[in-house]
């Protein structure tokens, strides 16, 4: 009896630490009305998960938790908040829509009342250990790898994929446009360069556009481009 | 012996209810990014518990593939949100309804 008490109280002790940091970063987030004070607390959320992950045998998590996420995504997060200079203060009292904050509050403790009652109340009846074992805390490293290149090798190879379009995706997204594009051009998504396209800049009927919805779209960049081609032209 | 696995749960649904009202009430787009990210960790908690109580590394490895996926999706949400303020500054969430139908 002792030993177990001695066995538990350290790791009750880590647990309840490590959830009210994690519940004091969350609520520090929704409610901190600058978004850099957001951020940090963030960070603050990570580092409790992260410290949880340790304290239920996944090291390696831990490591990547803290790494990707406080290392790189939130530094990613600031550097958009300083880049951009809205770290003005949000005004929380203003309220477009005044149903909306007590609608989203209830809903919300609802759907935390129904987990709640799932997380206390059944388990689920899965086979064990289908994909392996976790085994001791030394081997978590050499476990994952196991798995992830045998059995979700896959999954794996097309992530490495998603990172590819991703960064192909934020370069594109962030580009400065060299001219600036109307309002209703981007909404339209019918982005066509000037020099890409002389035909569409000329005026004149691009004979590629044999279909009606091809032809549509590149009507709707002539059209939307009249502008911009000339203001370029005019531009430095 | 360690926390029993019905903690870890509890304090996951906590976490997770947080970032949904978050979502749900703030106008303030990077933080609403941020607020998906508090459910998205929410639900690795999830994933590592079950990983334990299960005895099952892959509940491990699914985490790992949720920290790369929610990687990309920082990334390509963020290189959208900072083009919208490039198009018009101190746009909060009610100001982006170009798409509304």
């Amino acid at each position: 009896m002792t030993q177990v008490l001695a066995a538990t109280i350290p790791d009750a002790i880590t647990f309840v630490i490590a959830a009210a940091i994690c519940v004091l970063g969350a609520l520090g987030v929704v409610l901190a009305r600058n978004p850099v004070h957001s951020a940090l607390m963030l960070v603050m959320t990570l580092f409790g998960v992260a410290v949880l992950f340790v304290e239920e045998d996944a090291q390696f998590l831990a490591a990547v938790q803290v790494i990707v996420y406080a290392g790189a995504i939130v530094v990613l997060f600031l550097f958009v908040i300083m880049l951009l200079g809205v770290d003005q203060k949000e005004a929380i009292e203003r309220d477009p829509l005044p149903a909306q904050r007590p609608v989203a509050i209830v809903v919300g403790i609802l759907g935390l009342v129904e987990v709640l009652l799932l997380a206390r109340g059944h388990w689920p009846t899965g086979a064990r250990s289908v994909s392996g074992v976790i085994g001791s805390p030394a081997a978590n490293v050499g476990l994952i790898g196991r798995s992830i290149f045998t059995t979700y090798l896959l999954a794996f190879e097309v992530t490495s994929a998603l990172l590819v379009v991703a960064v192909v995706g934020a370069v594109v997204l962030a580009r400065r446009p060299r001219h600036a594009l109307g309002e209703s051009a981007a909404a339209t998504g019918a982005v066509v360069m000037p020099d890409d396209d002389p035909a569409a800049a000329d005026g004149t009927e691009p004979d590629h556009a044999a279909a009606g919805t091809v032809e549509n779209v590149s009507a709707g960049g002539e059209r939307e481009n009249g502008e911009p081609a000339d203001s370029e032209v005019t531009a430095p | 012996m360690s926390i029993s696995a019905s903690w870890y749960l509890t304090l996951a649904a906590v976490l997770f209810t947080i970032g949904a009202i978050g979502l749900l009430i703030r106008r303030n787009v990077l933080v609403m990014f941020m607020c998906v990210e508090l459910m998205l960790n929410a639900a690795n908690l999830t994933f590592v518990t079950f990983a334990r109580r299960l005895n099952d590394i892959a509940g491990q490895t699914a985490v790992f593939f949720v920290l790369v996926v929610a990687a990309a999706e920082v990334v390509v949400g963020l290189g959208i949100i900072v083009s919208i303020y490039r198009r018009r500054p101190g746009a909060t969430a009610d100001d982006i309804h170009g798409m509304k139908g």
